[in-house]
């Protein structure tokens, strides 16, 4: 059984205990366990099932590597699917529930699959489930879906926040072992500015468990002084839980910093996202262990020795009373050593190489532990625990000599590098022979900005697994020096640590490993991806190691191969005949461990997530019943509802008070750029298609922008200012993109051209005030003239209305007579206050939107969005008229003198009246006889808007149909969802006061 | 080649699985073929699948720099719609979904094509006209789409937030027979079959140069030597501006990174695919479990495979607002393929300036889904030498003519 040691454990505070749940079982650990050590404390050594045979499942790793040990932590709207045991601080009341189980952990319905797993081979998949073909989605992909799948699906909005943060640095070192502390203590020192981040809750990472001394005293406590210095140095900023997640281009960094995963609830965000740009950054990431390849080595107990010896040392938990240790090398004697010191039961070290005699093998047998070179575990015994393991020689084929009885298997393979930091941008890996592992090649490193090195690696990040120190000592000033920073020249302290000897590759166990040993070999645990899976892929042609990857899903669990890449692929490269470095990794991608989504969303929730722009008369549409519509960022009134009104009848009482009274509108988001300068009129004759540069002081005039392909991007009414000042107003939506467009000509085309643009759109509120009363209104404010004679149509001039200063455009959107006023955005709500104030009298109520809308269409005015969809030039819609033939050029001339374009038989812009007075539907199209090559219905035609004009009582609307200012007064037949269609008659788009003489009073 | 079938499964079974045999071979290229495909994606086996398949051509080889489907095919997040705007997209894209249906049976191969529904949300009263006209298109254009209300969507997909507050859902596009397939096996199972027709598929062998003589292309130059060939079909998606150069001519096409990430696997939660434009980003869940999450383009043009980083965030942004369950999932994984843009989001099937030569590119962010019936088309131009209905308006020439086929019009995020 596994259990709490009676004494020991660095990292635990026993009289602090804590209770917490594991499948509503009450258990107790104490401060400084994960949930990890404290289940195993509780001798909970089941943990879940894996992934496709659902088999048992128990801890492997004891850090963020690990494949198996995930549960639901936590409840409701703070459930979290797939959480790591072994990174998950254990906190009072902690919940837990394991996964991927039907009914239960111990009794899983699953495992039917794992009986049947000769059946399902790697990729088997793709070999079966073809027929009968309905079958695929309505019975087996639902059974593959749900037998799929880890965690359990969060239900709730979560409960808790997420901060997102920016910081710069010099040199960002990432791991907080002695490689990483040695480095930061250089760098600090230099004066550079440091980032030190450390993703576990404690510095130091391994040396203070295998027992290094570091400058002559004890790893642990160097560490603790490094860190007291570090934390005095101003420049240096020591971060805990913070893990270093991808590194992108430019030196962009993201890292994942925990505050409140193991203080649920206390108010504090859960995870702060860091942004940062560095300099350099030293990846100090250390290196992970390897499993071994032994049949059973998925059976809970079989454990990374590594991991084991954390467990003991950090956390006084033992896996096991009596443990089989099984090796390549020398690093896991000390697992050996440790479990024995501890008063624990080794059963013996299966050493498979043929010797074993440096210093850690040597007192491991002082200690009087059994170790058996030249041998292998043939296979484990044992279902949901190890019961025991039989011995056989490595050279063999498998027969076994020997049974050991136990209850834990500690192994190890070999160590390799944690490079992918190294690897996201880039940077290239060398095979080394003598490790057996890929490290980072330092002639081929990810590169920065300048083209220098952007990561470098340091200890056993960098390979140097025994002189991390030194190594690091050595990086970081490399990293200083490419920095610009001088490093003073101080001694590196000693890092001891016991010699060791060579190990021996050794891929799979024991080497001659027949097909039915192979097939209980796994490599990836929580996938199920077995020794023998990697080899069918190999033989069916799968050779590439993402062919092998994707077929057999090797490595693409939760950890993402960070136990399974290496072994997988030197099985594929023995497969091949290959050799490891000829096979390649596959790619590292971010992020190294898993981040929340919440964590990278940030803030940007609910009503915060995307700026809200308000107008400045925001507060007071929400208070007289705006129903409102997203309009780009901002909200505007879609039509302000009285009690008792459908948003229909408040949109026709709008209408028809504005045609017959008085409106009012917020037109406060409406595009205002001024465009001023020497250059600025013959800037914007290359940007509208009309003349702009001629347009007298004090006049307005309408225009339209295309893009270079010649189709109709914009429009509004431009107004001269002074000689060389305009104001171009564009549509509510396109002001930002518009101002853009300017500035990308302005920046990249006419550099040359003086010209400067100002995107004032905020800096205004203007209302458009409409309606038959509307001249009677500004006039009852008194202040400047708006007659008829002072300011005609599509004039403007500054003055004063009701004591407001402000500038008054006759324009008009609607066909009424129309003033639209505009005044600093500070006194849009108080003159807009005035407006309804004195208004009362002459019958003024707000329009929104959709009134707009409909007035506009009656009046057979286009809307940029309803008329164009980016396929449609001026000449379609009849706009003929407001292109220049004068000029020699403007931004779409030549794209619309292409032969598509200039194709007589286009759909042209024609008005439609239904012949029922219905209302044809939204997107309705114009079919014709017969069908096209593609066997699809031809079309000549569609409705572009239509509504329900109030004004003239029926259906209207506009619409592109072929040729069709040739074809006024014919008859054609508009789609209907329901398969009917409506007939409506074609007719000239402007449907209400067609000589204009309302807005000309 | 042996057939694949639980029979088969079992029978081998009996043998720890040694018997199976390679699923394509590892030929060594022939001096010449009849017809060379550059690019062993799915666009370019799908192609040399129906030049064989449809044509009876199979001297055919087609050549892969690196790995077949590791490109585009292998890192898209494998939507399948039809629910296209303009007639020959619509056409296109239908005529492909229509072939995935079977795609399975015929080629002996699961690719998994779950027809489970796509949907596709509108939030501004702008996008609900939008897409109630691209079911009025789809109607004639005989793809079935409806409009179905905010309530029908919940329904559809519990997990989504219908309420706002910033962008409340009005509705949306449904396709009920758009939805997924698995990726790699699309590849691996047109590569099998090609395979099987005598093809050879060549791997890690770059097209390096393309030579010609009398204006007529005569053969390819590659790191693995020269291979003569009477056609050629260059079909290699975010690199088609290099290939095409080689062969002399230049193309309206911009290569861009697109990205995708994926989250760790929960219990199955939502089995619709799920679009949102307004906000940019979309979702499904992959069979193994994992939300599938997508949203737009880089928005400057480059070559490695890797993307920046605040294109995710804002991806994120949009899908934690409409799905607020997935917060407290995590990202497992995130990469970045190369995509091949056009000025007007459609492909290109096309001739071009060198005889014999023909190119199939421009699918941008959405080609998976149009993989088989891109491959139809292709090998229906590159078998007559001119194109078939379902090619005819992708020409490349349609840019110098204006003749778009503006796509845009109708998805913001066209995938
Ligand atoms: C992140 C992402 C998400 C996507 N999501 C979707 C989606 O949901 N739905 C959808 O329909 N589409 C999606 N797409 C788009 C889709 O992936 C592509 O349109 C499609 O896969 C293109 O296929 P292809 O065969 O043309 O290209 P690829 O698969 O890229 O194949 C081109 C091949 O050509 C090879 N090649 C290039 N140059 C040479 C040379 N000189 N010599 C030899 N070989 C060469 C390449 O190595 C590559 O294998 C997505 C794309 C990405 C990147």
């Amino acid at each position: 059984m596994s259990t709490r040691l009676k004494s020991g454990g660095r990292l635990i505070d026993r009289s602090a205990p804590l209770d917490f749940t594991f499948n509503g079982k009450r258990l107790r650990g104490c401060a400084g366990d994960t949930l990890a050590s404290a289940l195993l404390a509780n001798d909970q050594m089941l943990l879940g099932r894996s992934f496709k045979y659902h088999r048992p499942r128990g801890l492997v790793a004891s850090g963020a590597e690990e494949p198996n040990a995930l549960v639901n932590l936590g409840q409701g709207a703070r459930l979290e699917p797939n959480q790591r045991t072994t990174t998950t601080e254990l906190f009072d009341g902690l919940e837990a529930r394991s996964q991927n189980h039907w009914p239960s952990l111990d009794f899983d319905v699953g495992v039917v699959n794992n009986y049947a797993a000769r059946l399902l081979p790697g990729g088997f998949y793709y070999k079966t489930f073809i027929h009968p073909r309905a079958a695929w989605k309505h019975f087996f992909e639902p059974i593959i879906r749900h037998s799929a799948g880890l965690g359990s699906a969060p239900k709730d909005r979560d409960a808790d926040r997420y901060e997102q943060a920016y910081a710069f640095c010099d040199l960002l070192i990432v791991g907080g072992g002695v490689a990483g502390l040695q480095a930061a203590l250089v760098a600090g020192r230099a004066g550079a500015r440091v980032w030190l981040v450390e993703q576990t809750a404690h510095w130091g990472g391994r040396a203070p468990v295998d027992g290094d001394v570091v400058g002559g005293m004890p790893a642990a406590d160097w560490v603790e002084a490094a860190v007291l210095e570090l934390s005095a140095m101003d420049n240096v900023t020591l971060r805990l839980r913070c893990m270093a997640a991808g590194s992108y281009d430019h030196g962009y960094v993201l890292l994942d910093e925990k505050l409140a995963d193991h203080t649920p609830g206390d108010g504090r965000p859960r995870h702060r996202l860091w942004r940062m740009r560095v300099g350099k950054i030293l990846a100090a990431t250390g290196a992970i262990e390897r499993p071994l390849s032994f049949a059973g080595n998925d059976i809970p107990g079989v454990m990374l020795a590594g991991a084991v010896r954390d467990y003991a040392v950090n956390w006084a938990v033992s896996p096991g009373d009596r443990t089989v240790v099984v090796t390549n090398n020398d690093d896991a004697y000390r697992t050996a050593i440790v479990l024995k010191e501890a008063g624990l039961e080794v059963a013996a070290v299966i050493d498979a190489r043929n010797i074993a005699n440096g210093p850690l093998p040597e007192r491991a047998r002082a200690l009087g532990i059994r170790v058996e070179t030249g041998r292998a575990i043939a296979r484990v015994k044992g279902g949901k625990r190890v019961e025991a393991v039989e011995i056989c020689q490595q050279a063999g084929e498998g027969a076994a000599s020997t049974t050991l009885s136990c209850d834990a298997v500690a192994m190890s393979g070999g160590w390799s590098p944690v490079v992918h930091l190294w690897s996201h941008c880039g940077g290239k890996l060398i095979w080394d022979e003598s490790e057996a592992m890929f490290r980072p090649d330092a002639t081929r490193p990810p590169l920065h900005a300048d083209g220098t090195a952007m990561v470098l690696c340091a200890g056993a990040a960098n390979g140097a697994l025994r002189q991390a120190v030194a190594d690091a000592d050595a990086q970081v000033k490399i990293a200083l020096q490419a920095l610009g920073f001088e490093a003073e020249s101080e001694e590196v302290p000693a890092h001891d640590v016991a010699d060791e000897s060579a190990l021996e590759p050794v891929w799979i166990m024991p080497q001659g490993a027949g097909i039915a040993l192979r097939s209980k070999m796994w490599l990836d645990f929580q996938n199920d991806v077995k020794v023998s899976d990697v080899q069918l892929a190999a033989r069916e042609g799968y050779e590439s190691v993402e062919h092998t990857k994707r077929y057999t899903t090797l490595g693409m669990a939760t950890d993402q191969g960070k136990l399974s890449n290496i072994n997988g692929l030197a099985v594929l490269a023995d497969s091949l005949n290959a050799q490891i470095p000829q096979v390649g990794t596959t790619t590292f991608r971010p992020p190294y461990t898993p981040v929340p989504l919440g964590a990278l969303a940030g803030e940007a929730r609910g009503e915060i997530f995307q700026p809200l722009r308000k107008t400045p008369m925001h507060d007071w549409h929400q208070q007289n019943g705006a129903y409102f519509e997203p309009v780009g960022h901002w909200r505007r009134p879609y039509c302000f509802q009285r009690p008792g009104e459908t948003p229909e009848q408040a949109v026709h009482r709008e209408v028809k008070n504005t045609r017959e009274a008085l409106g009012l509108l917020d037109a406060s988001t409406l595009g205002k750029i001024i465009v001023k300068g020497p250059d600025a009129g013959r800037f914007l004759d290359m940007l509208y298609t009309g003349v702009m540069s001629t347009l007298p002081i004090g006049k307005c005039r309408y225009g339209l922008m295309c893009n270079e392909q010649g189709f109709l991007s914009d429009d509004g009414v431009v107004a001269r200012i002074d000689a060389d000042t305009w104001l171009c107003h564009t549509t509510s939506g396109g002001a930002d993109r518009i101002h853009a467009w300017m500035e990308d000509w302005l920046q990249c085309e006419w550099w040359d051209w003086q010209v400067f643009t100002a995107n004032v759109t905020e800096q205004y509120a203007q209302v458009a005030v409409v309606g038959p009363n509307a001249r009677k209104l500004l006039e009852s404010l008194g202040g400047m003239d708006v007659s008829k004679e002072a300011l005609p149509f599509m004039h403007w001039a500054d003055g004063t209305l009701g004591g407001f200063a402000c500038r008054v455009y006759r324009i008009s959107f609607s066909g009424e007579l129309s003033y639209e006023i505009a005044v600093p955005a500070s006194q849009g709500a108080a003159f807009w206050a005035l407006l309804h104030k004195a208004g009362a009298a002459f019958g003024a109520m707000p329009y929104g939107t959709e009134a707009l809308h409909v007035m506009r269409a009656e009046k057979g005015f286009i809307m940029i969005g309803d008329e164009t969809d980016g396929t449609i030039i001026p000449q379609d819609l009849g706009l003929d008229w407001a292109i220049s033939k004068k000029k020699p050029d403007y931004l779409g001339k030549r794209g619309q003198e292409r032969s598509f374009l200039a194709n007589p038989d286009r759909w042209k812009l024609v008005g439609f009246e239904t012949l029922d007075g219905s209302v044809i539907e939204d997107g309705a199209y114009i079919p014709e006889h017969g069908v096209n090559a593609n066997n699809q219905r031809r079309v000549q035609g569609r409705v572009t808007s239509t509504y329900h004009s109030p004004t003239l009582g029926r259906g209207i609307a506009m619409g592109l149909l072929r040729q069709g200012p040739a074809r006024m007064g014919e008859v054609v037949e508009f789609t209907r969802m329901d398969g009917g269609v409506t007939p409506a008659r074609v007719v000239d788009p402007v449907f209400f006061d067609k000589d204009g003489e309302k807005q000309n009073v | 080649m042996k057939r694949y079938s639980v029979f088969a499964i079992a029978r081998e079974a009996l043998s720890h699985h040694q018997g199976w045999e390679r699923a394509w071979k590892s030929p060594l290229p022939k001096a010449s073929y009849d017809a060379v495909i550059i690019g062993a994606g799915g666009h370019g086996l799908a192609t040399a699948y129906y030049l064989g398949k449809n044509h009876g051509i199979r001297n055919v080889a087609i050549l892969e720099k690196g790995w077949l489907g590791g490109g585009n095919t292998g890192r898209n997040t494998t939507i399948i719609r039809s629910n296209y705007l303009q007639d020959p997209s619509a056409a296109l894209y239908e005529k492909a979904r229509s072939l995935y249906e079977t795609l399975s049976q015929e080629l002996n191969y699961n690719i998994m094509f779950s027809p489970r529904g796509l949907l596709m949300l509108a939030q501004t009263h702008h996008e609900v006209r939008g897409y109630l006209r691209t079911v009025h298109a789809n109607n004639l254009q005989g793809v079935s789409t409806k409009w179905i209300t905010p309530e029908r969507v919940k329904q559809l997909v519990p997990i989504i937030n219908i309420d706002g507050p910033r962008y409340p859902i009005l509705g949306a596009l449904y396709q009920a027979r758009g939805g997924t397939a698995r990726h790699d096996a699309v590849a691996w199972g047109y590569a099998r079959a090609c395979s099987d027709m005598g093809m050879d598929i060549i791997q890690q062998c770059e097209v390096t140069g393309v030579r010609s003589e009398n204006g007529q292309v005569t053969g390819v130059e590659t790191s693995k030597g020269y291979i003569g060939t009477k056609k050629l079909g260059i079909v290699v998606a975010g690199h088609s501006g290099q290939v095409a150069d080689m062969a002399g001519f230049r193309l309206p096409v911009e290569s861009m990174a697109l990205q995708a990430l994926v989250s760790e696997p929960i219990k199955p939660c939502m089995d619709v695919v799920v679009m949102a434009n307004t906000v940019h980003g979309y979702m499904s869940q992959s069979d193994k479990g994992e939300m599938v999450i997508g949203g737009g383009t880089d928005g400057f043009n480059n070559y490695t495979q890797r993307g920046s980083f605040h294109h995710i965030e804002e991806t994120l942004r949009a899908l934690v607002e409409t799905f607020p369950m997935i917060s407290r999932l995590k990202m497992l994984r995130q990469w970045g393929g190369i995509v091949d843009m056009t000025g007007d989001r459609s492909p290109i099937i096309s001739k071009t300036p060198l005889g014999n030569c023909f190119i199939n590119c421009g699918w941008g962010t959405g080609g998976f889904k149009a993989i088989p019936g891109s491959g139809w088309a292709m090998a229906d131009l590159m078998a007559r030498g001119e194109p078939g209905p379902l090619a005819a308006e992708f020409d490349m020439w349609r840019f110098r003519e204006g003749r778009f086929i503006d796509e845009s019009v109708a998805a913001g995020v066209a995938h």
